[in-house]
């Protein structure tokens, strides 16, 4: 069967309206659509911001990390330097171009208030909103979607991977994309025969059901948009792979549905108790596919990049000292990447504790200057327009914002 | 009150991957409580010649770390009889290490389809993990099945502290969560990369294997724990230490392995204690003072945190979480806590505290559990009958499903609950599993790949695992509606049974397996 006719037929069996498929068939019925986009990437595993962005005019943090550290720019394998303060790690030169177009920011010292070192903790409290606070049902990206103006689509908000994570989940349905190559691979719910035949069994109200139903309109609009897209990508260019490849489908869906207003994904591998590496080595390899992912979204996203705030945060930072296997164990305070048309970039952002023993928290870690739910509010206030009414739905209890950050979003 | 066939398809779908063929007729026969007691107690059950032939068949995982390593070991640590290796040797050597990865994932799937000892199966599931290694760091691939065999199911059913001291100690985990590497600086061992504290084994085993995040420690314990296990290691250790390359410091973590002996005696134990790398100051530790005295000190330090309330408050919700409920009754988690505490851990007197519960057997626990993708691949091929050879294509759904068998990269292991594994991609996945194995689309009866060592590389991270070539009659037969309704205890609400009548014939097997009431359990 013909993907076209399957698509419009599983498209009726879902009660969607029948739609043309082809290049901007969502816009026709969606004229609004999406004035501005928030991407967030969670770094699962505490990835070490002292060698992202490195504090290299600091002889502590040299003293501190004999075999680890990333060397002064100018040096071989030195960082890209920033600003005479910091610099940047050398496996993260595809983003240099944004930083000198000043669309790419940093946030230093900026993290969790709360003082756990346990991954999970930590994340959930990142995901939640709400750090010291289990119970809170919900992920601060489902609140945030429920406070955006305008009508909701089934691609409003979207996750890449196999689960819905935290952040995402809550009151709202939100759906998920699989990651790589199985986005697109057909599937037997494809043929109407058979979404027909478990349409009857989940045609309820009831969390199955639901997700069901959200899994069948998503599938609809992904297979659309990203066939269009595979014809395209047929032209010769080579198609990106690993978090690029995401990054690719996403900046798709983007230009050819206009109601994708939020997206997320995570990436693991962050957790370097064991040869770390500096300039080169394990943290490298993962930080080079991440900057590469986020340079084909912002040069994918097109004309829509101006419009797209992206943030990249970490569960928490690591020691500032690097450990007996050189590595480094779990940290405290961390950088917070922003990156995109409405930044004002070029600029490290937050109040510098620094790295001297005296400044340290709990005599070990950088400090934090900056709540993460801070920042977040600020970007999100400025950039998606929410009133401090909305805002607190979002990040309730979250501290004012420090004037070390104030300008690192336009309006 | 809970019917008797309600409560027999309750007890195979949470005490196993529920029911196959006449599995409900048996447990009914026998008696609900006396199939838990044989569950209980596995070593009294025969098991089928055929199956305890294939199980015999995946030999690698019975193989000591120090055997599997020096036979499948990797090239750059084999003794290299004439200079370097050729690309071709390497290559072969590197398919011989897939292939003891993809024996250890195999075993796990034949075990849980066709093992009349479904329990321990379950346990095998949950300990493993609760005490998680995760299959792509390093040299985990290897010993994974030695880690499952030696460190895990002897111990899924006696005491808590033995299965705490079997996993400390194998090298599948002092390779992840890095203690092999945890020095005492200064101390005489202190070289490369074996010069410092490394606190990853000492914050998980609290937080995760025993006490839990919130059992009442602080960062000063888990320094304290790190110091005295600096020197639990991966031997044989050697002296004098070898002389080798400086550390180069950027080297790739598959790089890092460790050196050991490759034609140590077979069968000697792994685990080593390294005096020369020990801190044997002593420690104040949970506000117990443990003189320096060695190894002893780790094993009081065991000792301590098996025997906490708060390691038995916290093996208890992971067990009720597992068995009965993503938010578990509190009545029932802290009776068997008390089982635990009272028995020593002994792991089978909680878990009967919990199966004998009232709260296990009301009403409101049918279904209760959302299956995650592991259990809801299992279960339908127990269900339908399905004979496997190729297992290939089960591990490629549960990789794309997000549970990919020994493919959790953090220490927290995989959950179990429906917020971990309820969404709307996993629901279209599903469905199309059920339709895939109940059209007899798979090709689960292909040759197995397990005679012929290193032909196929093991699934990686994520995506769909390119199946074996298709050949003659390798697919799996479709499925029977009738007989699949009959396997399953007739278990169905009045919509889901209008639903399976209005399908299409060929596609009411795949209705049944599709249904709410088989997502759940």
């Amino acid at each position: 069967m013909l993907r076209r006719d399957f698509l419009r037929l599983s498209s009726a069996a879902a009660g969607l309206s029948l739609v043309p498929i082809g290049s901007h068939a969502w816009a026709a019925i969606n004229p609004q659509g999406a004035e501005r986009r928030f991407v967030v990437v969670l770094l699962r595993g505490a990835v070490d911001g002292l060698n992202v962005v490195v504090p290299h005019a600091e002889a502590a943090y040299y003293d501190a990390r004999p075999t680890i550290a990333v060397p002064q720019p100018g040096h071989p394998g030195g960082a890209l330097n920033l600003d005479g303060r910091f610099g940047l790690h050398p496996a993260l030169a595809s983003l240099q171009p944004f930083w000198r177009e000043r669309s790419l920011a940093f946030i230093h010292a900026c993290g969790s208030p709360d003082a756990t070192r346990s991954h999970f903790d930590a994340q959930d409290y990142m995901e939640s909103g709400t750090p010291g606070v289990k119970s809170t049902p919900d992920g601060w990206m489902n609140r945030l979607l429920a406070q955006l103006p305008g009508k909701r689509e089934s691609t409003s908000a979207v996750a890449f991977g196999p689960t819905v994570p935290r952040i995402l989940s809550g009151r709202l349905n939100v759906a998920n994309v699989p990651s790589g190559r199985a986005a697109d691979q057909p599937m037997p719910i494809d043929r109407p025969i058979i979404d027909a035949a478990f349409d009857r069994l989940y045609g309820g109200d009831d969390p199955l059901s639901r997700a069901y139903q959200e899994g069948m309109r998503m599938r609809v609009r992904v297979l659309a948009d990203l066939e269009a897209d595979m014809e395209q990508a047929d032209n010769g260019a080579p198609s990106p792979v690993g978090f690029a490849m995401d990054t690719a489908h996403l900046a798709s869906l983007v230009r050819k549905d206009p109601a994708v207003e939020l997206a997320f994904f995570d990436l693991g591998g962050w957790d370097t108790h064991v040869a770390e590496g500096a300039s080169e080595g394990q943290l490298a390899n993962h930080l080079k596919p991440l900057a590469d992912g986020l340079a084909v979204l912002a040069k994918s996203l097109g004309p829509a990049y101006r419009d797209t705030v992206i943030v990249v945060m970490s569960e928490f930072g690591r020691t500032v000292h690097e450990n007996g296997n050189r590595g480094t164990d779990h940290g405290h305070g961390n950088v917070l990447w922003v990156m995109g048309g409405p930044v004002n970039g070029g600029r490290v952002y937050g109040a510098w504790p620094g790295l001297d023993p005296s400044r340290l928290y709990q005599n070990r870690d950088l400090a934090i200057t900056t709540d993460f739910r801070s920042a977040l509010s600020l970007i999100i206030a400025r950039h998606m327009r929410l009133s401090q009414r909305a805002l607190a739905q979002v990040f309730p209890g979250a501290p004012p914002t420090p004037t070390a950050i104030a300008g690192v979003v336009r309006a | 009150m809970t019917s008797s066939l309600a409560l027999a398809r309750h007890v195979t779908d949470r005490l196993g991957y529920g029911p196959r063929p006449g599995d409900l007729d048996r447990v009914a026969s026998l008696g609900v409580d006396r199939w838990i007691e044989e569950q209980l107690n596995p070593r009294t059950v025969a098991l089928p010649t055929d199956f305890a032939a294939r199980v015999a068949n995946l030999a690698t995982p019975r193989l000591s770390p120090l055997q599997v390593f020096a036979e499948y070991g990797p090239p750059s640590v084999r003794p290299l009889v004439a200079g370097k290796p050729t690309p071709d040797e390497i290559r072969t050597r590197n398919q011989r290490m897939q292939f003891v990865a993809q024996q250890a994932v195999q075993l796990r799937l034949l075990r849980g389809i066709a093992s009349p000892c479904q329990l321990e199966e379950c346990l095998t599931d949950f300990w493993f993990n609760h005490f998680n290694v995760f299959i792509d760091k390093g040299l985990d691939h290897l010993w994974l099945g030695s880690y499952v065999e030696e460190a895990i199911r002897p111990h899924n059913l006696g005491r808590f502290r033995d299965l705490l001291g079997a996993t400390a100690k194998h090298p599948a985990m002092l390779f992840y969560l890095d203690n092999w590497l945890n020095t005492a600086p200064g101390s005489p061992g202190a070289k490369g990369p074996f010069s410092g504290i490394n606190e990853n084994y000492a914050r998980e085993v609290m937080e995760l294997h025993t006490l839990g995040v919130n059992g009442g420690y602080s960062q000063a314990d888990v320094i304290a724990l790190a110091h005295i296990l600096t020197g639990w290691t991966i031997g044989p250790v050697r002296r004098p230490p070898v002389p080798r390359p400086p550390f180069a410091g950027f080297r790739p973590a598959r790089a890092a392995v460790p050196r050991m002996m490759p034609l140590g005696p077979p069968g000697r134990g792994t685990f080593a204690f390294d005096p020369d790398r020990h801190d044997f100051s002593d420690k104040l530790f949970l506000g117990q003072s443990i003189h320096g005295d060695g190894i002893e000190e780790g094993e009081r330090a065991l000792d301590i945190l098996a025997k906490s309330p708060a390691t038995a408050r916290h093996i208890g919700f992971q067990l009720a979480q597992y068995f009965l409920a993503d938010d578990p009754d509190q009545g029932v988690v802290d009776s068997m806590a008390r089982t635990f505490l009272s028995t020593d851990g002994n792991i089978r007197s909680v878990l009967r505290t919990l199966f004998r519960s009232e709260t296990f057997r009301s009403p409101a626990s049918i279904g209760a559990k959302y299956k995650t993708p592991y259990r809801f691949v299992v279960s339908a091929v127990r269900a339908g009958n399905v004979p496997v050879k190729n297992f290939r294509p089960l591990q490629g759904f549960m990789a794309r499903l997000g549970e990919r068998p020994y493919g959790c990269l953090t220490p927290n292991g995989y959950g179990n609950t429906q917020a971990a594994w309820l969404n709307p991609e996993g629901m279209m996945d599903r469905v199309s599993f059920a339709v895939a194995l109940s059209l007899g689309h798979l090709p689960l009866e292909a040759a197995p790949d397990d005679a012929v060592p290193g032909m196929m590389a093991a699934p990686r991270m994520g995506g769909i695992v390119p199946a074996a070539p298709a050949q003659p009659a390798a697919h799996s037969p479709a499925l029977d509606a009738t007989a699949l309704v009959a396997t399953l205890g007739s278990q169905f609400s009045a919509a889901t049974k209008a639903a399976i009548d209005a399908a299409p014939p060929q596609l009411k097997a795949a209705v049944v397996l599709g249904s709410p009431e088989f997502m759940r359990c």
